[in-house]
């Protein structure tokens, strides 16, 4: 078949009688299997999970929505590695709220309803001399494909990965071998340099030679990294990480301000010149839920503890 | 409202007292005060008795008009005599042979422009009430249990793919699968149903109907396919080498529109598509049961005069808030239902009327603090026909709110239509396709729907699909698209009658 392996179909009413529709009943459904979970910090886990579909079209820099239940969230997630042959999305998840707190409960053997992508407009992957990927915190997930995909189409690469702390590192070795130069820098110097990334991405730029810069991680990281590199006019892509419901256009939640035009990140997106970038406004639509993001954290825990009470 | 059955009882003299004037029969509503807290349906149906006094009233024209005003030519008289006679389920199986969803169409159908508008009774009394008979068939057959399954033709061994699962897409994949294709709808979202589901709330259409109808449809044998976005897990193309024999494209209307004054990316501002998915499809509603939030404050501006600027309205109202509804225009503009702004009102919904919005003000925190509007009066009429507002200067005032829904229209989404080789595009980003075929630029492939014609109604996508499906049919047996006997009677009705419309 040209487009590679079927995609699974995600429930059994397909395959067999009767056909009822309703939240009782998707929990019987075929869903997408999670292989393989891999811890690296008290809030930082990976997941392989099961989508031949999503894994046969994706390409660096695209991302997925999942679902966990069907009283669940559709969480987008940027796709940290794919293996075409298995059939398989790699992602890299930071617990923050409900959804990622229960997601990171789930391992070998669960599940999730539902996993849709591949979403976004893939990295522009081009042969442009020397390039410098800098991934921040779970950043480094995402920006590992893209320096994969750099590296492979003859750039030279240099990375720089960091975290807050040693604890919160992780794909130093993956990175190492895709880059033709890897410096690690952490907050308070409990591994690799003790410094912030800007720092030497700013060195770099000041010596010369960068052709291109890619800027992965938290909103602030994101923009001081490219006000760093706007000095030297250098261009850098940056892949943000706003709000989304559908991911396909469809709502204008993800809606971000870019060289003073609206722009959709699901469609448009997610990676933009990172200096047009409004990060300010990006930054402060990231929170519009808080309040709702803990309330319903709260009341998650709280159900969570009384599960295991019982 | 006239007591039109005394004045039939002989107070004054009839020259022809041939039948006693019934009035239109009332439909039951939940109060208006109780449905304004719950997400129930508002409107409750017609009971047996109801709608046999109500399909009593057809005059049973020989030439019955209320056919040509429905978009897929359902045959009405037929099915209102059925009722008439205490045959719902005779009415059920009519209603079937011409559209799939009864159920939905009897709630949302604008009937009043369309069959309604046709009644002769309509002339001098209030027309028969064709679509809450509709529905009251269709929830008969719900409450009776198991449908009659429609007989399908033997299978032919050919693939059909149909894109979207929304009233075209599930129109024409159920009309393919009655005629013996083997035909998967690919549904972008987690579920099937479209703008049934994400689009039109819970108390306009229970999500029960419209998973009942998509089961309905998987029973004719077809497969859905959720999670699958046709342009980025598949490709047109890529199903085209893959083995369907032909696709139908029906994807939908797509971006919401913004109307680009400052701060419309505020927080609390939203688009009425993504305030209406957060509830309906998400089930925002029931947070937090559902782990999806809404923001709704205290106060809500609604922007907009259509349907869906109302069924944001009603949503916000449901969940607490002040509901102000701001439209540049007067009531009578307004192109939402009549049914709709008249339930609107009695919930409470406030009508801003010849107001348009300038700016929206934000707080030190980046959320939504008033909205700026200016009055509009109204000049002469536009290329629509209908009067074109004005504004007028220097009658700014700001309108302290929490939360902004913008329901100002939508725009075609790329992500089909780039991703696909060899497919023309309207200036606006729609598909190009036949007006009686829906045959596209591209071999093999047909569209209908929101994705050409822009937003429209559910009805009309209905018929696109049904349409869809006929030419599909067609060019799978090698057939012309259309008959000889149809080129004749297109070039006979050019222009085109425009009843639909």
């Amino acid at each position: 078949m040209a487009s590679g392996p079927p995609g699974r179909v995600n429930c059994q009413r397909s395959r067999s009688a009767p056909l009822k529709y309703d939240a009782a009943d998707c929990k019987k459904r075929d869903m997408y299997r999670i292989l393989e979970r891999v811890d690296y910090s008290d809030d930082v886990y990976m997941q392989v999970i099961e989508a031949p579909a999503v894994a046969a079209a994706c390409q660096p820099g695209q991302f997925i929505i999942l679902m966990i239940h069907e009283e669940g969230e559709r969480i987008p997630l940027t796709i940290a590695d794919f293996d075409r042959e298995a059939g398989t999305i790699t992602i890299v998840v930071q617990a923050v709220g409900t959804s990622t707190r229960h997601l990171q409960k789930l391992g070998r053997g669960d599940s999730v309803s539902n996993f849709i992508g591949p979403l976004g407009m893939p990295s522009e992957i081009e042969n442009v001399g020397t390039v410098i990927c800098a991934g921040g915190g779970v950043g480094v997930a995402p920006i590992y494909p893209i320096a994969r995909a750099l590296k492979e189409a003859g750039n030279k690469v240099i990375s720089i990965i960091a975290a807050r702390n040693q604890d919160l590192l992780f794909w130093e070795d993956k990175m190492r071998e895709v880059s033709d130069e890897l410096i690690v820098t952490t907050d308070d110097g409990s591994r690799g340099r003790h410094c912030l990334v800007t720092e030497p991405l700013k060195e770099l730029c000041e010596a010369g030679g960068i052709d291109l810069v890619y800027a992965i991680g938290p909103g602030i990281m994101m923009k001081f990294c490219a006000k760093t590199t706007q000095e030297y006019g250098v261009k850098t892509f940056v892949s943000l990480n706003s709000i989304m419901v559908d991911g396909t256009g469809m709502c204008g939640g993800c809606r971000v301000s870019v060289g003073g035009e609206t722009k959709f990140v699901c469609v448009d997106g997610p990676e933009f010149d990172g200096h047009l970038v409004d990060f300010d406004l990006l930054m402060s639509r990231q929170r519009q839920y808080l309040s709702q993001e803990k309330e319903s954290l709260d009341a998650y825990l709280l159900n969570a503890a009384v599960t295991i009470d019982a | 409202m006239p007591d039109i059955t005394h004045a039939a009882t002989g107070d004054r003299p009839q020259r022809k007292p041939k039948r006693p004037k019934i009035p239109r029969t009332e439909i039951p509503c939940q109060p208006a005060k109780q449905r304004a807290t719950n997400f129930e349906e508002v409107t409750l149906g017609y009971d047996s008795d109801m709608a046999m006094l109500e399909a009593s009233r057809c005059l049973l024209c020989k030439k019955p008009k209320c056919v040509l005003g429905c978009p897929v030519g359902i045959d009405i008289p037929a099915v209102v005599r059925l009722i008439a006679a205490g045959d719902p389920a005779g009415a059920i199986a009519k209603l079937k042979e011409t559209t799939s969803f009864p159920a939905v169409c009897g709630r949302v159908c604008p009937q009043e422009e369309q069959c309604e508008r046709l009644c002769v009774l309509g002339v001098k009394q209030e027309p028969v009430a064709i679509g809450r008979l509709e529905r009251y068939a269709a929830d008969w057959e719900f409450a009776h249990g198991a449908s009659a399954k429609p007989q399908t033709a033997p299978r032919k061994g050919k693939r059909v793919g149909v894109v979207g699962s929304g009233p075209a897409g599930l129109t024409c994949a159920g009309e393919l699968a009655k005629m013996g294709y083997d035909v998967t709808i690919y549904e972008a979202l987690h579920k099937p149903g479209g703008v049934l589901v994400y689009g039109i709330p819970e108390f306009r259409l229970p999500k029960a109907i419209v998973a009942r109808e998509c089961d309905y449809v998987e029973s004719l044998g077809v497969e859905i396919k959720v999670d699958y976005v046709i342009g980025r897990t598949l490709t047109v193309d890529q199903m085209l080498a893959d083995g369907h024999e032909a696709i139908f494209l029906a994807n939908g209307a797509g971006l919401p529109s913004f109307m680009d004054i400052p701060g419309e990316n505020l927080n609390g501002v939203y688009s009425a598509n993504e305030f209406l998915t957060r509830s309906n499809l998400m089930k925002a509603y029931r947070f937090p049961e559902y782990d999806t939030p809404i923001a709704v404050g205290k106060k809500v501006a609604v922007i907009g005069g259509g349907n869906v600027a109302l069924d944001a309205a009603r949503t916000a109202l449901r969940l607490g808030a002040e509901v102000h509804l701001i439209y540049r225009r007067s009531l009578e503009e307004m192109p939402a239902r009549g049914e709709e702004i008249h339930h609107a009102e009695e919930e409470g919904i406030v009508f801003d009327l010849l107001a348009n919005p300038t700016q929206i003000i934000g707080d030190a925190d980046g959320w939504v603090k008033e909205i700026e509007v200016i009055d509009m009066e109204l000049g002469e009429p536009d290329a629509s026909g209908r009067r074109r507002p004005v504004p007028v200067g220097g009658s700014e005032r700001r309108i302290p709110v929490d939360v902004v829904i913008v329901s100002v229209g939508t725009n075609a989404n790329p992500l089909l239509t780039k991703s696909t080789r060899g497919l023309e595009l309207t200036k606006r980003g729609n598909i190009v396709a036949d007006e009686h075929t829906l045959a596209t630029s591209k071999e093999g492939v047909f569209a209908g729907g929101d994705i050409v014609t822009g937003a429209a109604t559910v009805i009309l996508a209905m018929g696109a699909g049904k349409t869809g499906a006929r030419s599909i049919d067609r060019y799978l047996q090698g057939q012309p698209l259309l008959t000889a006997e149809e080129e004749e009677a297109i070039l006979a009705s050019s222009p085109v009658t425009g009843v639909a419309s």
